[in-house]
């Protein structure tokens, strides 16, 4: 009988405790949860107040190194392809031209100062497919493949979704193929011509020596 | 009742207003509270719900339709009648259809013996008490009808949990109002608040006025949530376990009327609790020497306001035990019916015979 009574005890206590702390909570909904980060001191003592976060309308800021979409300064990209060869999921899509010796000037050089060798016409990363995981951030030669804090990017067509950050419009790299071509079919054509005039082209400079294994 | 004919002067003459030999007035009459609950039921009770449940849970609610979501719960009513109207095709079909319309009707008749003031009553029965507590027994066989008529093992486990949880808890229920009407010597429900009324406010309210009183106040609001299927007693429903309980199968306003059907019982049942034990109508503010609270704040309009607080405040209890308390299982449940309200029901209903009749 006493364990009748006092189970009936533990439901009144227990009961009015819950309800003390729904009501406390009720009545706290008048404020926000504060905005101290992982860091502060204070971070587990902000309980009291509203967490919903209302997205479309307020966005938490994301640090300014956080690694969210990829952004090519094509302006430093020298076509090397090496991030489209480490890619895991192979969002990126290359193309090249050579550029033709006259117009090494016109493509200029990197912010390095390193002379840049190829027309990248297409260089187009899949957002909707890439998965931030920085791989080729980290092998591109001249650091101009760069993850941005951008975090929200939604399209209503996933078309959108891939990036174009080539430096030539389709009817300029039409253009260069041609001029490459040109000059391409004006080599040989020299060739040509010199081997009929009899004068052998300049031979090839001997392989070097491979290096010998050390301590040999 | 006599005793209450004289305050009925208002509704009589809405009721005797006729255009042409049809009596509009009478259908005006049965139509306000009709009209208010279902205002209050889909707009207020819902978003309350959902307001009161976010903040009890450090969430925000309803925030996009209208400022603050005011307009979600109308949003919802467009979606619902949108909604195809699914009969299953093995399911017994003139139960399945007739289950929501016994539910409906079941908890909005007892809305007919409610005193929404002095002045204003649907029908002043002198069984009222009795009315509302056997109408509302109703609601079981619609709740049978449709857990049996959709022909799913989850719906009918569903309605016979409801079902046996309903009709248990109508024992201590009904016995912790007969304590209310042995306090007011009748069973129509204008002259409890006839009799809690006066010039001292909240003193004359029975919960004030006995010292025995708290203890069926309490036992009919416990048995009241459990006669809603309220949590904790949510066991009928019990999302978790049973998908959605005895209105698994249904769709569109047939889930509606269901959802009508819960809130306008909620309200009835807060507005009994706070007519037998809380003065319904009756103003809880005393006079105090020369300022005349009481005889400030009472009268038709104030009456309806009164009731309609009170009637809020419990229905806001109701929702933060819902969102406090876990639900009890099914063995729980009946051990609390049958072991402790009913006992402490009888306790209380012998207490108050003696006290009314020594004290």
């Amino acid at each position: 009988m006493s364990e009748y009574f006092s189970n009936i005890k533990t439901a009144t206590t227990t009961i009015a405790t819950g309800l003390t702390i729904t009501l406390r909570h009720f009545f706290n909904a008048v404020k926000r949860k504060g905005d101290a980060g992982i860091d502060d001191a204070d971070f587990f003592r902000q309980v009291d107040g509203l967490c919903t976060l209302q997205y479309p309308h307020e966005v938490m800021p994301t640090p300014v190194n956080a690694r969210y979409r990829l952004y090519n300064n094509i302006d430093d990209c020298i076509g090397c392809n090496q991030c489209d060869r480490a890619c895991p999921v192979e969002c990126i899509t290359i193309e090249t031209i050579k550029v033709t010796a006259d117009d090494l000037a016109v493509c200029g050089k990197t912010s390095g100062g390193q002379q840049k060798r190829m027309w990248v016409p297409v260089f187009d990363i899949d957002v909707a497919k890439c998965m931030t995981c920085g791989i080729c951030v980290s092998v591109c030669p001249t650091e101009c493949l760069v993850h941005t804090p951008v975090a929200d990017f939604s399209e209503f067509d996933v078309r959108n979704m891939v990036y174009h950050f080539g430096n030539l419009s389709k009817i300029e790299a039409e253009a260069k193929k041609k001029k490459l071509e040109l000059e391409k079919a004006a080599k040989e054509k020299a060739a040509a011509e010199a081997a009929a005039s009899g004068v052998a082209p300049a031979p090839k400079p001997a392989p070097k020596p491979a290096p010998k294994p050390a301590g040999s | 009742m006599s005793s209450s004919t004289s305050l009925n002067t208002w509704s009589d003459a809405l009721s005797g207003f006729t255009i042409g030999g049809f009596p509009l007035g009478l259908i005006i009459v049965a139509a306000i509270p009709l009209v208010f609950i279902a205002l209050y039921a889909l707009t207020y009770g819902v978003y309350g719900e959902r307001k009161i449940s976010a903040f009890m849970q450090d969430r925000l609610g309803p925030m996009e339709v209208g400022p603050w979501g005011l307009l979600q719960t109308l949003a919802d009513i467009l979606k619902l009648l949108q909604k195809e109207d699914i009969v299953p095709t093995v399911a017994d079909k003139a139960l399945f259809v007739i289950g929501p319309l016994i539910m409906f009707v079941g908890s909005f008749l007892a809305f007919a013996v409610l005193p929404f003031g002095p002045a204003f009553i649907g029908a002043d029965l002198n069984v009222g008490l009795f009315y509302a507590v056997g109408i509302v027994s109703l609601e079981v066989v619609g709740i049978l009808a449709s857990g049996w008529g959709s022909n799913n093992k989850w719906a009918l486990y569903g309605a016979i949990r409801s079902v046996a949880q309903i009709v248990s808890y109508e024992i201590p229920a009904s016995i912790a109002l007969l304590c209310g009407a042995m306090m007011a010597g009748s069973l129509s429900m204008q002259h409890f608040n006839v009799v809690q009324s006066g010039p001292y406010g909240f003193m004359h309210f029975f919960l004030f006025r006995n010292p025995i009183a708290w203890l069926p106040f309490i036992i009919y609001f416990i048995a009241s949530l459990a006669e809603n299927n309220r949590a904790p007693f949510d066991i009928p429903e019990a999302e978790s376990e049973l998908v959605a309980g005895f209105f698994t199968e249904y769709t569109g306003m047939k889930f509606a009327m269901f959802f009508l059907a819960e809130y306008g019982s909620m309200f009835m049942v807060s507005a009994v609790l706070s007519i037998v034990f809380l003065g319904g109508w009756a103003s809880p503010l005393p006079n105090v020497g020369g300022l005349a609270l009481n005889t400030m704040t009472s009268g038709p309009v104030w009456g309806a306001i009164w009731i309609i607080l009170k009637g809020f405040f419990f229905i806001f209890v109701q929702m933060w035990l819902r969102w406090t308390l876990p639900r009890l299982r099914v063995d729980q449940l009946m051990y609390l019916c049958w072991k402790v309200l009913t006992p402490f029901a009888f306790i209380a209903f012998v207490l108050t015979a003696i006290w009314e009749i020594y004290m």
